[in-house]
């Protein structure tokens, strides 16, 4: 069969970019490549959160207070609950034993009552707020909490807010520690000197009382939570974009740049920063992985996300006193689902710093 | 050496100058008038103009920050805006049980963190090896959170091991009944980072060429491990032990407020939660004291325990 084999095409001319290389290798880093689909799944999930496509009704009560998980529905922990049937039928009862021996509650006959007019008529204004009764599962994939809210819906809302919260507080920081390291590295001279006592003042109180301080002064709230913690935490990116400045600036591509007229600012953010940009990457997921875990702990002591929110750390403020009634679900789900994200990032972390070595080849 | 010491204490007087001055913009400036907070139910004009001129809150700025700088050079902060004790009295009676906790979490956690890495290290490449990576790396994804709230319900609520919470007046106490699952919870927390950093500095040492010249003249693996690799790793591990050391004085936060321990890291929560501001300020400038001098401790250290190190 006559077959017109074309010529094997030219291999594709790479310019070999660190990018690229870098690229390459955490594909073929079978860890680091798991490491970073995980995370790209939480960031799915969370962009689908936020966006309002999954968990917007995390807050509707759909579940018994403490409705176990499907699995362990027969062997959870049983929790007595009064609905407003059971209170009419209670009153109802009480109506009709005061009726009958002129005693109720209050020991007084209706006419003998001076709340009793009044009573009548709470009563009755009540009936007319009292919405259809809901029907409410029994058992949920994952479990209610208290108020019967589905704890799977809650823990994506949550995932939502915590990783919102470490992304966004990361890249803030990220985002000072390089501006002012670039210009205290560039520069050099007086204003070096400033910023390095900027540094040193800042470096100089351990980060969790920072956070504490700066969140003693300030609301809560998501926006507040990520400003405090860029606040606290731009020092480590600073120091290490301030080194690579003052080791890259008398390079010869810089000063090529300066011959042919490239500016301070051009030199500075497109030709150094390219080249030291990768350290950022690491840096950016160390800074995800320690925001979200401040955030956690920030938020269970109440200094954290405002209470109309929901994050991890809120979840786990209430396992404390669910745990106690035997209600485990909750804190085991937040658990499993942050400590993935967290080894995930970790180990990401590690091989992004492997693939990215410029000194391995 | 003096000279050296001098110089970087000299050098401190800038830096908490900084930090006064961050203190003061946060409380004084971003955090706004705290006379609503304090005046509480009775807000009427003439309590608040008292509460101000009492704080000095009707002066120009500049001349209150002045009355700050006062009260850190005489390091004395006035009374606390919620119980109206002297600061220095409250923090006084605080430090002691922190100290303890986290000095005792610090000695225990060391030793064990070192022990372990230096055998994993040994080992390393082994199944061994690479299961205590895995487990600590594992470990250390699970929130600090997790494991008081766990180990609280579990060991002192489920199996009445250990007394759930409380503290006590007398330190034998406190150190038999009260101590141990505070202890133990905070060893376990910190545990899986250390031996993960200590085990990267030992098997970088084993890697050098003196271990196969030790080995090559015959020492056997316990002197070679002890007499050569450890004294060398221990630089980068004592270096990071000083560093842990002003946390000592903030004491373990979480570790405080969940097991109801009086210590400094309780103080804090509690004084953010009431925005009792002069204590949150005199903590922190007396961690960020701690923190300068230790930072100055760490090199000096450092520069005995590495002769090769040039202090400038």
């Amino acid at each position: 069969m006559p077959h017109t084999s074309a010529p094997p095409p030219a291999a594709p001319h790479h310019h070999n970019s660190l990018t690229r290389i870098g690229w390459r290798r955490l594909r073929r880093d079978r860890i680091g490549f798991a490491a970073l689909c995980i995370v790209g799944a939480y960031l799915l999930l969370a962009l689908a959160a936020w966006s309002g496509l999954v968990a917007s009704h995390w807050q509707d009560e759909v579940a018994h207070p403490y409705a176990p998980p499907t699995l362990f529905a027969g062997s959870a922990p049983h929790h007595l609950e009064l609905n407003a049937a059971d209170i009419d039928a209670a009153d109802r009862r009480a109506t009709s034993a005061a009726a009958l021996d002129g005693s109720g509650a209050t020991g007084l006959s209706a006419d003998e009552d001076p709340l009793a007019a009044d009573m009548a008529a709470a009563q009755q204004q009540a009936a007319q707020y009292r919405g259809a009764e809901q029907t409410r599962a029994d058992s949920l994939p994952l479990g209610a909490d208290q108020r019967g809210r589905d704890v799977l819906q809650k823990l994506l809302q949550g995932s939502a807010t915590s990783l919102q919260v470490g992304i966004a507080g990361a890249l803030l920081a990220l985002g000072i520690g390089t501006v002012l390291g670039a210009l205290s590295g560039y520069f050099g001279g007086l204003l070096d000197d400033l910023l390095m006592w900027g540094y040193s003042v800042f470096t100089s109180v351990p980060d969790m009382l920072l956070l504490l301080a700066f969140a003693a002064v300030s609301g809560r709230g998501i926006g507040t939570v990520v400003l405090v913690m860029a606040f606290t935490s731009w020092t480590g990116t600073f120091r290490l974009m301030r080194a690579e400045f003052i080791k890259h600036k008398g390079r010869e591509y810089v000063r090529a740049a300066d011959a042919i007229g490239a500016g301070h600012a051009r030199r500075m953010f497109h030709h150094i920063l390219p080249n030291v940009s990768h350290l950022l990457l690491v840096q950016f997921s160390m800074l995800t992985v320690a925001l979200i875990k401040y955030e956690a702990i920030l938020s269970f002591l109440g200094f954290g996300v405002g209470v109309t929110q929901v994050s991890w750390g809120a979840m786990l403020a209430e396992a404390p006193a669910e745990l106690l009634q035997g209600y485990w679900w909750q804190m085991l789900a937040v658990t499993l689902c942050m400590s993935l994200l967290v080894t995930a990032f970790s180990l990401l972390s590690d091989s992004l710093r492997d693939a990215l070595d410029p000194k391995v080849k | 050496m003096l000279a050296y010491i001098v110089r970087r204490v000299w050098q401190m007087v800038p830096t908490l100058f900084g930090v006064m001055l961050l203190l003061f913009v946060l409380f004084n400036w971003v955090g706004g008038d705290p006379s609503y907070i304090l005046a509480g139910k009775n807000l009427s004009a003439e309590a608040l103009a008292g509460i101000r001129q009492q704080l000095g809150l009707d002066l120009p700025l500049p001349q209150q920050f002045l009355i700050f700088v006062k009260q850190v050079l005489t390091l004395d902060f006035g009374t606390s805006w919620s119980t109206q004790q002297p600061v220095s009295a409250l923090l006084h009676s605080r430090i002691g049980p922190s100290l303890l906790l986290t000095g005792s979490i610090l000695l225990l956690g060391t030793v064990l963190a070192i022990g372990i890495a230096a055998l994993v290290a040994y080992l390393h490449g082994s199944l061994t090896d690479r299961l205590v990576t895995l487990i600590a790396t594992c470990a250390m994804s699970v929130s600090a959170l997790v494991y008081i709230i766990a180990g609280q319900y579990w060991l002192a609520f489920k199996c009445g091991w250990f007394p759930i919470m409380g503290w006590s007046d007398s330190t034998l106490d406190n150190l038999l009944h009260y101590l141990p699952l505070p202890l133990l919870l905070g060893v376990i927390v910190g545990l899986a980072p250390d031996i993960r950093f200590y085990r990267s500095c030992f098997v970088e040492e084993l890697g050098h060429d003196y271990v196969r010249t030790a080995r090559a003249k015959g020492l056997s693996e316990p002197v070679i491990m002890l007499k050569h690799v450890l004294r060398n790793a221990m630089i980068p591990v004592v270096t990071s032990l000083m560093m842990s050391l002003p946390y000592l004085m903030m004491g373990a936060m979480l570790l405080e407020t969940f097991f109801g321990i009086p210590g400094m890291g309780k103080e804090v929560v509690m004084a953010v939660e009431r925005s009792d501001f002069p204590v949150i300020k005199a903590i922190t400038i007396y961690i960020a004291l701690a923190t300068m001098l230790f930072n100055l401790l760490t090199d000096i250290v450092y520069k005995l325990i590495d002769p090769r190190v040039q202090l400038h």
